[in-house]
């Protein structure tokens, strides 16, 4: 096994480029647990810990650049309003030892389906820009997860940077668990309207083989919510308009028996999710004075 | 390869370092620090928590190489780091610290009273550890002494979601953990009254 430390990004390409299979570090936290366990001897490990520009995070006109090495727990403490979706599914990342470590890049590089961030992007709209010697590319979240563990990456590209368009309303993301901490999601889901174009996007974690949003659901709870004029007159949402939304997550959700829990208990947990979180959205949304920055 | 990075406040080298090699393994196989805890090797149980740049993270999940030019402390240090911490608001150009003989050599020795901390240069999260009864088979301490000094630096007066969250990432399969949470209450009281003092 090799070490490789690029002092640069430009460096990290170049080697990125010279060795395709080499495996980037950077949190450690997965790539770390296979190597202490045997279950992956990677030719060369590609340490990102020291290029600067992947921990550094920018607030702009729409977008959050979000570096791809940058701290759960910086977004918890640093994005709450611009990211509030994204900032409590870091939350619930394992433990404050992991996600002084972890970050989004990482979650996208292993891509699990379980992975905490995943619903969160997905509903608040997300584009990821990866770069190799060749230029650079940015990959809508949506075409990113491509198979159980599989992303749209390039063998000699490496994720540069997360652009995650800012809240424009408000934004829910819950995780069903044994506890709070040190938890892989039995299921997630994570919700988020967007005032400004009368949308809502969900996301939905751990269902499916891949992250997915519930396209059905969307479109339904979007004409809705249209067609009664929710938007403007700020209405409570009527309860069949909520369950129908409901079981058409829980219908996007293709989910398998496993340790963690049974495809059946997850297709309702996702269900039941959706729900309470469009009720706790659309009361932030209606200004019955929950704050922005969520509190699942 | 070689790693160079800081230790308890001392330069160290590490010679022979195998490129897949965690932190932990470093620190316990090649440094003598038996401290930080090899338990879960997956970051579940936080008894391998350590500090780096100040930082806590599960020592298990960094690799050696990651480490270079960086600075660790381990609960060896953390009476020294305490103490420097308290005196100094930190350590100034490497004139404290604990040297490595000395972390090797850390034992409760003849004269000092490992049940009560009499006679041992212990941090205030550790004397309180003991004051509280917070300590069974001891096997998380290291871990929950690293995190919960880390948090009393950042939070004097922590709630008990507070105590619990910064905790959360460290098991303990003896205590139940109410005596650790004691403790670190306690802790956070003996500080807050210091703090009123000077």
């Amino acid at each position: 096994m090799d070490f490789l430390r690029p002092a640069s990004w430009e460096e990290a390409l170049a080697a990125k480029a010279e060795h395709p299979t080499a495996v980037p570090i950077a949190g450690g936290t997965d790539i770390m647990v296979e190597i202490n366990f045997d279950h992956r001897r990677p030719e060369y490990l590609l340490d990102l810990n020291r290029i600067e520009l992947l921990r550094e995070w920018e607030v702009g006109e729409e977008n959050v650049r979000l570096g791809a090495s940058v701290p759960y727990t910086q977004i918890m403490e640093n994005l709450r309003t611009e990211l509030p979706g994204l900032a409590l599914a870091s939350h619930t990342v394992a433990s404050p030892q992991i996600r002084n470590r972890g970050g989004v890049g990482g979650n996208l590089g292993t891509a699990s389906p379980a992975g905490d961030a995943h619903p969160a992007l997905l509903a608040a709209g997300a584009e990821v820009e990866v770069e190799s010697v060749r230029g650079s590319r940015f990959i809508p979240i949506d075409e990113f997860y491509t198979g159980v563990k599989r992303n749209a990456l390039q063998p000699d590209e490496l994720i540069k940077t997360v652009h995650v368009k800012k809240a424009d309303g408000p934004q829910q993301y819950s995780k069903v668990g044994t506890r709070n901490a040190m938890v892989i999601a039995v299921c997630a889901f994570g919700l988020a309207l967007h005032p400004e174009t009368r949308t809502v996007r969900t996301g939905i974690g751990s269902a499916a083989p891949t992250p997915i949003r519930a396209k059905e659901a969307e479109a339904f709870l979007n004409a809705a919510l249209e067609e009664g004029g929710f938007w403007d007159n700020g209405k409570i949402i009527t309860p069949s308009i909520a369950k129908q939304f409901a079981d058409l997550c829980s219908g996007a959700a293709n989910p398998i028996d496993d340790v963690r829990g049974t495809a059946k208990y997850r297709r309702h947990a996702v269900g039941i999710m959706a729900r309470r979180q469009l009720g706790w959205t659309w009361e932030q949304y209606r200004g019955s004075g929950r704050t922005l920055e969520g509190a699942a | 390869m070689r790693v160079n990075f800081t230790v308890n406040g001392r330069p160290q080298e590490a010679d022979d370092v195998w490129e897949g090699e965690s932190l932990l393994y470093v620190l316990r196989e090649r440094m003598g620090l038996p401290g930080s805890k090899n338990a879960c090797e997956q970051g579940e149980c936080g008894s391998c928590t350590v500090r780096l740049d100040g930082v806590p993270v599960c020592s298990c999940l960094v690799a050696a190489g990651q480490v270079e030019g960086r600075e660790v402390v381990t609960v060896e240090g953390l009476a020294e780091f305490a103490k420097d911490r308290a005196e100094h608001a930190g350590c100034a150009a490497g004139t404290c610290g604990t040297s490595l003989d000395a972390a090797k050599r850390w034992e409760a020795k003849p004269g000092q009273d490992s049940q009560t901390g009499e006679g041992v240069e212990l941090s205030p999260i550790q004397q309180a550890f003991i004051d509280a009864g917070a300590v069974q088979c001891g096997f998380c301490t290291p871990g929950l002494l690293v995190a919960a000094d880390e948090m009393l630096e950042r939070n004097p007066s922590p709630t008990d979601a507070d105590i619990r969250e910064a905790l959360s990432g460290n098991l303990c399969r003896c205590t139940g953990y109410e005596k650790i949470l004691d403790a670190v209450r306690l802790a956070a009281a003996r500080q807050e009254r210091q703090g009123e003092a000077v």
